[in-house]
């Protein structure tokens, strides 16, 4: 944005819009992942947890490479999304989910694996001795055990996503009122000299991560009075 | 009535010697006791009746139910079981209120009558007035009998309790006692209750079976596993007893007697049959058995000179502990001059007399 022009407010809506989304999404396939990872023993479960971990130490544009080749327009991924949606997943918004997901969901499943792992194994084992299904165990006992800390990661996800750069750059690109998330948008922003506008969002952002964290911290204090395990 | 035949191996490791349960036993109506010290193998037991554990060989049969069957490659799940089941350190659901853990646990019954069960059960066991709190907010008694509440309320075959007291102050304990016997006079639930602790045994058991290192090694009414221990490792698990080394000196089946050498000296006892002269053999005899006096001259007959070490005043007892391992209990103040007397003389009482 060249300096002067008024602030457009699209990559901000843009970015809350992908983080949720992401988020959402990540939370459901995390909560899964992390539950195996948690209970379940089997060959290369060491592999799976390296796999899962991988995004968050691969550098982004290295990251963002390996989803260009997944994702293109010549991969079978790529083909299939063109044929089911009628358009091409690289460079929409939704590519932008994409570049989310692959740093929200790494986090949730840590994160929520090692709740899993903290709880008590009587409970569980109460649950099941009083009749309950393995589903009813999960929806009824375990998650709502590990809510708060799980509720802790998805806000971290959840800021986390709204700063990405390197991957979405990459798989989104930076077309403006398309895929320009808030982030491209500040570095466009200072790029060209606009100032005010990057201070704006920069702020803006900042508040929104600082109030994220808050609200992190809250939910993992004291949940159910002096201790969360059995007594 | 329950009939178990579990076998399970946990092979050593880097960071475990290992472990090995072997264990069979039958247990009836009323209460029946597995007894032991920790590591025995009791808790191991207990949750492969419950199904949490998956024995390597072996079968369990609950009131003619197969819960598992090794050769037949059943394994009933723990929900399936209808075992109740009360943890050690009660487990009751933290983000729920007591209410709501026995409705947890009455959601197998028939919607209709669930309501009025969970109520009933809150009365039954006194806790009205709190079922809308947490299980932080009750105090322990109450989460005990919530607990015990909880595993009741499905109606189960049995009942297992996994060292019910442990950790409880003397006044929860009695009160848990009652407890337990009016649940068992109300509910006619056969109980198995796992515990290392003596009184208990004898507070509620109608049997017991002695446990070892994974495997039984007596069973039968605790007052007869506490008056013939069946080996001197049980008599040293039970702690009641001074356990001392003696040799068969000589052995008088026609004026039932024998005598055994004890140190430098000679004890008279019956006759012990089965025994032959030179037996090593362990002589077994309760502190409050033996008789003290400070020493006055040459020890007599069945007397044995000792010296004092220490002693420890219990709530009602006073305990001395003599050399040669040899303690002894009398009530407290029946001894008037203790200070300052260093040898004693502690007399065998010669008809009881009992070895292993």
């Amino acid at each position: 944005m060249p300096p002067g022009t008024p602030i457009d407010w699209f990559p901000l809506w843009l970015s809350l819009r992908v983080a949720s989304i992401s988020t959402i999404l990540a939370l459901a396939a995390g909560l899964g992942l992390a539950w195996i990872l948690a209970n379940r023993t089997f060959r290369g479960k060491e592999l799976l947890d390296a796999a899962v971990t991988l995004p968050l130490v691969l550098p982004p544009t290295v990251l963002g490479y390996y989803l260009l080749v997944l994702l293109g327009r010549a991969s079978p991924v790529g083909k299939l999304y063109e044929w089911l949606f009628g358009g091409p997943l690289v460079f929409t918004w939704q590519a932008a989910v994409v570049a989310s997901l692959f740093h929200s969901t790494p986090l949730l499943v840590k994160s929520a694996r090692a709740a899993f792992e903290s709880l008590d194994r009587s409970y569980e084992r109460a649950a099941r001795n009083l009749g309950a299904t393995e589903l009813r165990l999960f929806w009824r006992v375990t998650l709502p055990l590990v809510r708060r800390s799980v509720l802790a990661a998805a806000a971290i996800a959840f800021a986390r996503s709204l700063g990405d750069f390197g991957v979405t750059l990459m798989i989104a690109g930076n077309i403006p009122d398309r895929t320009q998330t808030v982030s491209i948008a500040i570095y466009d922003a200072v790029e060209g000299g606009n100032g005010f506008a990057a201070r704006v969002l920069v702020l803006i952002v900042s508040a929104i991560a600082l109030t994220i964290l808050t609200l992190a911290n809250r939910l993992t204090s004291n949940p159910f009075g002096p201790r969360q395990t059995a007594l | 009535m329950i009939q178990a035949k579990i076998r399970k191996q946990y092979p050593p490791g880097p960071e475990s010697a290992g472990f090995s349960l072997d264990i069979e036993f039958r247990a009836a109506a009323g209460v029946t006791v597995l007894f032991g010290s920790s590591g025995a193998g009791k808790t191991l037991t207990l949750d492969s009746i419950a199904g949490f554990v998956r024995p390597d060989e072996g079968r369990i049969l609950l009131d003619d139910q197969i819960l598992f069957d090794g050769a037949a490659g059943v394994h009933m799940a723990p929900r399936a079981r209808q075992c109740g089941y009360v943890f050690q350190n009660y487990a009751l659901f933290p983000h729920m209120t007591l209410r709501e853990n026995l409705e947890f646990a009455a959601e197998r019954a028939p919607r209709l009558g669930r309501h009025r069960k969970v109520t009933e059960m809150l009365e039954k066991f006194h806790l009205s007035e709190v079922a809308g709190r947490r299980p932080y907010q009750v105090s322990g008694g109450q989460k005990q009998r919530c607990s015990i509440a909880r595993a009741l309320i499905g109606a189960p075959r049995i009942l297992l309790l996994d060292e019910p007291g442990r950790g409880l102050d003397a006044p929860l304990r009695a009160e848990f006692y009652a407890m337990l016997r009016s649940v068992r006079q109300e509910f006619g639930t056969p109980m198995l209750l796992v515990t290392h602790d003596t009184e208990e045994c004898f507070q509620l058991a109608d049997e017991m079976v002695v446990m070892r290192e994974g495997r039984a090694v007596q069973g039968g009414t605790p007052r007869k596993v506490f008056d013939q221990p069946a080996n001197v490792d049980v008599a040293r698990l039970l702690g009641l007893y001074n356990i001392l080394p003696v040799e068969v000196r000589s052995l008088d089946p026609g004026r039932n007697s024998s005598r055994l050498r004890f140190q430098d000296f000679e004890l008279a006892g019956p006759y012990f049959p089965g025994r032959l002269i030179g037996d090593q053999v362990w002589l077994y005899v309760r502190p409050d058995e033996l008789s003290v006096a400070p020493r006055n001259g040459r020890p007599a007959f069945n007397q044995v000179p000792v010296t004092l070490l220490r002693t420890v005043e219990k709530p009602e007892r006073l305990r001395l502990e003599f050399s040669g391992d040899i303690a002894v209990e009398v009530p407290f103040g029946s001894i008037e001059k203790i200070s300052g007397v260093k040898e004693w003389i502690v007399e065998f009482p010669s008809g009881d007399l009992r070895i292993l």
